[in-house]
């Protein structure tokens, strides 16, 4: 911890000052008027943003772990359609795919009537699950890249402490392979999460409501550009510094 | 010079019960022939020293015996059981190959405990998730394993904090935890720095005076002379000569034996 006494060195107080006057200066000249109304809508676009984040990054970890192994270990009709899916994803950008899924898939539903009938409908008409579909599959094709490298870097011998011992395969897996994997390669994914966070306004192009849309919308609305950006930033600096905070404790843990 | 005259020189060998057997073993890698038809039965109490220079095959006869190497052709029988074999060589049933191997305990060169895992979670894993040890007894014991290879206080430590001597004690300390039939050593002291090998060897002495089934490739000729009631020495994939060590070491036969011996003394 800083104590007291260093914080008071004359260069980090002056840069205090500075720090201090630009807030003063933001909160008082600019205008923050638009907030009360607009609360509401960016709690809801926080809320979007947070969750989206957080189920793309989960399904597509659960996705990518297949997708290193396969390229890892797998025979070749699995390596090479993983190998085939994580070069697609990664080589083209986020925002054709989140395009080509919902105004490609989005509008080809439609077309079937056993899709409109189903119970699934009310959903495949939004477009949220299109969004969700292309973030998993974007992080899962970078991930999969990811575990690939973690899968194969964990050292021969201690899988062969396992074998040895007549650990079972799924055993093994599951109690020294994937622990391994995962915890080198803790600090990418870290840094991955973030860069997922960092990609999510792009579902706002697709009508998805979250917290990017919500600054877009104050814009549109009443012609204040910079305040909304500024506290959109903010915002976006809050959470990618929790995501690192969290991921921090798991390396340690 | 070969099963006969094992059983020659140790005449109270058919009263006892055989623990490893191995037939005719082969393996190659590629076009490069390891092993040439090796022979070798080792019974419960023998404790049996593999020597040999580099590349005579000593390592990866003692991987073909728990199949971590899949040998090229031959026979492979554990406690009386002989493990299936595709024409491959590889295991024909992995439940079979996978019970016969939490008889075998190894104890491998670079220790290979499992870094992600403190000395005492090392020490139970195999017991908890793969034999199905009640945990409070496996930690039980895992105490007291751990006390006997003197590394009692240091449960909670992750491996990378450990000098290698300790580490490998630790290793030693997971093998017996599965409470073995035979124990494999794969040169246990090679990676290790020169003063750390006494506080190894201690240990595998302890073990061999309990009458502990050990198969133990070596480069250290003092101490299989002084453990081992058999050793076997291996020349470029073929077993050259192998006896009680008070012959093999006091009164080798072949040149080669001769010449190994004077080369490593």
């Amino acid at each position: 911890m800083i104590s007291l006494k260093d914080l008071m060195q004359p260069h980090r107080v002056v840069m205090m000052l500075v720090f201090a006057g630009i807030v003063i200066w933001c909160a008082i000249a600019l205008r923050w008027d638009w907030i009360p109304k607009y609360a509401p809508l960016a709690l809801e676009g926080l809320w979007a943003t947070v969750w989206i984040l957080a189920v793309s990054t989960f399904l597509g970890f659960l996705l990518a772990v297949p997708l290193g192994l396969a390229q890892a270990v797998g025979p070749w009709y699995l390596s090479i359609p993983a190998r085939t899916f994580c070069t697609i994803i990664r080589g083209t950008p986020l925002l054709l795919q989140i395009w080509l899924l919902y105004y490609g898939l989005g509008s080809l539903f439609p077309q079937f009537p056993w899709i409109r009938s189903s119970e699934l409908w009310p959903y495949l008409r939004q477009a949220w699950p299109y969004a969700v579909l292309a973030l998993t599959l974007s992080y899962a094709g970078y991930e999969g890249e990811v575990m690939r490298g973690a899968f194969s870097g964990v050292a021969k011998g201690q899988l062969e402490a396992a074998k040895s011992f007549g650990m079972p395969r799924f055993t093994m897996f599951r109690r020294i392979w994937l622990p391994q994997a995962v915890r080198n390669v803790l600090p990418t994914l870290g840094g991955e999460t973030i860069l997922q966070l960092k990609a999510t306004p792009l579902v706002a192009t697709i009508t998805v409501m979250e917290i990017y849309a919500v600054s877009s919308r104050v814009r549109a609305d009443t012609f204040i550009v910079y305040e909304p950006l500024l506290l959109l930033a903010l915002v976006y600096m809050g959470i990618a510094g929790v995501i690192s905070l969290a991921f921090r404790r798991l390396e340690k843990g | 010079m070969d099963t006969a005259a094992a059983a020659a020189s140790a005449p109270e060998a058919d009263t006892r019960r055989e623990a490893i057997r191995v037939e005719d073993l082969h393996k190659s890698f590629g076009n490069l022939e390891v092993l040439k038809g090796v022979d070798l039965t080792a019974h419960q109490g023998d404790v049996v020293a593999i020597i040999g220079g580099s590349g005579s095959g000593k390592s990866t006869m003692l991987r073909c015996i728990n199949f971590l190497e899949t040998p090229s052709s031959g026979k492979i029988v554990i406690g009386g059981e002989e493990v299936a074999m595709r024409s491959d060589g590889s295991p024909a049933n992995q439940k079979q190959i996978e019970r016969i191997r939490t008889k075998l305990a190894m104890v491998f060169q670079q220790f290979n405990l499992w870094t992600h895992r403190t000395l005492l979670e090392n020490v139970i894993e195999v017991p908890v998730h793969v034999l199905k040890v009640p945990k409070a007894e496996a930690v039980a014991r895992a105490h007291e394993l751990l006390n006997r290879v003197g590394l009692g206080g240091k449960e909670g430590t992750y491996p990378a904090y450990l000098s290698g001597g300790q580490q490998q004690r630790a290793a030693i300390a997971r093998a017996l935890a599965v409470d073995p039939s035979a124990m494999l050593f794969d040169e246990p002291t090679s990676a290790l720095d020169p003063e750390l090998v006494g506080e190894v060897l201690t240990v595998i002495r302890d073990l061999a005076a309990e009458g502990r089934t050990m198969l133990l490739v070596t480069h250290e000729m003092k101490f299989a002379r002084e453990v081992a009631n058999h050793v076997v020495y291996l020349y470029q994939g073929r077993i050259e000569e192998q006896g009680p060590p008070a012959e093999v070491f006091g009164n080798p036969q072949s040149d080669r034996l001769k010449q190994f011996l004077s080369s490593v003394a």
